[in-house]
């Protein structure tokens, strides 16, 4: 009978595990149908980012109180998980709190700390959902999340209060732990008067939910905003490390116009068909890309995006869902055909409109506060590159602003001759 | 005024210890170009070597590539860094933060490689060298002024000290905004927009920018860019305060003193 249980643990642990991997790989190939970006250099700088934006969480800071409720979860979730370990070798070798008798005193004081970490996790989440549904922050309430986003932000956060809620029946209902712990210790006397049995009926199924509950949660993650768990780690070290101002270079127009300036260095031969900008997922940087897949649509860009608090249709999160969301359907068309064919649909227009693009004031806000480093203006910029050079898709007051810098070198319409002119005056 | 441009000086071969770099906004809007006279008092005060390019200089194609077009963008930093290295600049002095952001970070990689300094960190500098002496008890003193960060400044080149120093320098009381440094609200320039109309909206950005900075009570809405300074000034006078709060540039701030 024991080896049932052994054997339905180690092909939960292992297709669980099976499947999550599926998935990460998948990701991983969407992430790399992006265009090349070189950023591994200066690997010490990127450590350092990585340490203090993913693992210390500095930009998070900004906002102290939601600061340290973020840090109770994040914090708590990895080290409650250290638990996980016991349980995962209980369950393949068949064995009953592997560590209880060895660590004695240690293993106390280890499972009361995992147990105050639970109830201030559970209380932190508790205050999230109420901040989410009850005060209604404009942030998390605002169109961006309707339907899915919103119930997937609420599930997360119903589903770590469920986890921990089971650790700690399971703890309280464990009677060869004689109610030792600090937590789980209170809860116990819920349980007298039950019969040993019925005890081990609560303990057990307690114990497995929980482990199952941890597997499936593993295997919502690819799905969800809240992969951010990870790729934060990445997202931070392969930030950009340029001053925010700077714009990407393009070489391919800085050569053309050089050909057109100096034809004497113009190569003999046929020129390539050049794209410029992009239109779709694939156009933009890998690195824009990992940023779609790490955003958590917490929408601080949104909140600090001038354009948005002042009732236009940009919203910087949105950008980052949309692109997402592209990447998927995208990824879905590899999966079924090998690669990537036009399906009559693209990033610009179907999801990003051209007045959202216009709305962007370049202001950085968004950059500023993304917690795990993430560019929302990287892709605008790149979206509009599109628009004015792929389709001259302009508002008339910019095509003026253009041939007046091309005709009188200033984006107005005054003759070159007056440049100096205030200085006579 | 007593000017000198590049092609002058260089005539005379002579080779100026800067080269102010004075942008479209600063030569052609009126508004402007009372910023661009200020900053020249101050060089001519102060004995700074310094030239313009006059004629020479063009837009450096900063909003045709924020608009996206960078075919014209090129071709404006591919003239530009023509005359810039002909003439052999070594070091770049402007008022306009968005011309500073673009030779700092994007020219290098076309081969135009400056040394470029922001009027806001060039005056600090003067008045930490003492060449610039700011007296006594002058008009601003006690004066309550807040600093409007530009983000072409702050968030894209992390200056905020500089201007916030030189303002200290002159005995005024500094309030901050709400919303100040890396948490500064644009005032609806940047990007290109300055060159055309908002979106469809509740309100305008310059707008909720000035009525922030009105809440302050400050008397003097201080600025180190033309774009903002007339993003806020036509916010002032939205709200009907022209009359009672100025919009200035730090160097005229400073050259008032002068």
């Amino acid at each position: 009978m024991a080896y049932i249980a052994q054997i339905a643990f180690i092909a939960l642990a292992a297709f669980g595990i099976y499947w999550f991997s599926r998935n990460i790989l998948r990701i991983r190939r969407n992430i790399l149908l992006g265009k090349d970006e070189k950023l591994n250099d200066r690997s010490g700088e990127r450590w350092k980012n990585l340490l203090l934006m993913a693992v210390g969480q500095k930009k998070m800071f900004r906002n102290v109180p939601v600061a340290l409720l973020h840090l109770i979860v994040y914090a708590g979730f990895i080290i409650i998980n250290i638990e996980v370990l016991e349980i995962v070798l209980d369950g393949v070798l068949g064995t009953h709190r592997l560590f209880m008798e060895s660590l004695g005193g240690f293993y106390t004081f280890l499972i009361n700390a995992f147990e105050l970490l639970a109830v201030a996790v559970i209380l932190a989440c508790v205050i999230f959902l109420v901040r989410r549904n009850v005060i209604k922050l404009k942030r998390f309430i605002s169109a961006d999340l309707d339907g899915w986003p919103r119930s997937d932000a609420n599930y997360i956060l119903i589903t770590e209060i469920v986890l921990m809620s089971l650790f700690l029946v399971m703890n309280a209902a464990d009677p060869t732990v004689n109610g030792r712990f600090l937590v789980s210790g209170e809860i116990a006397p819920l349980f007298s008067g039950m019969s040993e049995s019925t005890l081990h009926t609560i303990e057990r199924t307690a114990w497995w939910l929980h482990i199952i509950g941890i597997f499936a949660f593993l295997n919502y993650l690819p799905y969800s905003k809240h992969l951010h768990i990870m790729l934060a780690f990445p997202n931070a070290y392969y930030a950009r490390l340029q001053p925010m101002g700077k714009m990407e270079n393009m070489p391919a127009v800085q050569n053309e116009v050089l050909y057109m300036m100096q034809p004497e260095l113009a190569p003999t031969g046929e020129a390539q068909p050049m794209k410029f900008g992009a239109r779709d997922v694939q156009d933009l940087s890998w690195k824009s890309l990992l940023d779609a897949y790490s955003c958590t649509e917490c929408g601080r860009c949104s909140a600090a995006c001038p354009a948005n608090m002042t009732g236009k249709k940009l919203s910087p999160r949105k950008i980052m869902m949309d692109t997402r969301d592209r990447l998927e359907e995208v990824g879905k068309q590899v999966d079924a055909q090998g690669n990537i064919k036009d399906d009559g649909k693209s990033l610009l227009h179907d999801y990003i409109s051209v007045e959202e693009l216009r709305a962007c004031t370049t202001c950085n806000a968004c950059v500023q506060e993304c917690p795990v480093g993430i560019s929302p203006l990287h892709i605008i910029l790149e979206l509009r590159r599109s628009l004015v050079m792929e389709e001259s898709n302009a508002p008339q007051e910019w095509n003026g602003m253009f041939s007046n810098i091309e005709n009188n070198f200033a984006p107005w319409k005054f003759s070159p001759d007056e440049r100096d002119a205030w200085a006579q005056a | 005024m007593q000017v000198t441009t590049m092609a002058e000086m260089a005539a005379r071969g002579e080779t100026p210890e800067v080269l102010f770099w004075v942008g479209c906004s600063g030569s052609f809007d009126q508004r402007a170009q009372k910023i661009t006279k200020a900053f020249v008092t101050i060089l001519n005060k102060v004995g700074v070597k310094y030239a313009i390019l006059g004629k020479e200089e063009m837009c450096t194609g900063d909003p045709a590539r924020r608009a996206g077009n960078e075919f014209l963008f090129q071709m404006m930093a591919y003239q530009n860094i023509q005359v810039l290295n002909g003439y052999e600049i070594k070091k770049i002095v402007t008022a306009c933060p968005h011309c500073f952001n673009i030779f700092k970070n994007e020219y290098p990689a076309l081969g135009g490689n400056y040394e470029v300094i922001h009027h806001a960190t060039f005056l600090q500098q003067l008045i930490d060298e003492g060449r610039i002496v700011v007296p006594e008890g002058g008009a601003y003193k006690g004066k309550k002024i807040t600093y409007h960060d530009s983000c072409y400044l702050g968030r894209a080149n992390d200056i905020y000290e500089a201007p916030r120093k030189v303002l200290e320098a002159l005995d005024a009381a500094l309030i901050e905004m709400k919303r100040c440094r890396s948490n500064g609200l644009c005032c609806g320039a940047g990007g290109a927009q300055m060159f055309k109309e908002e979106e469809n909206g509740t309100t305008r950005i310059n707008i909720e920018r000035a009525d922030e900075a009105l809440a302050t009570g400050a008397q003097v809405i201080a600025s180190a860019c033309p774009f903002c300074n007339t993003m806020l000034t036509d916010g002032v006078k939205n709200r009907e305060k022209e009359n009672y709060v100025e919009v200035l540039d730090i160097a005229e701030l400073v050259a008032s003193y002068l």
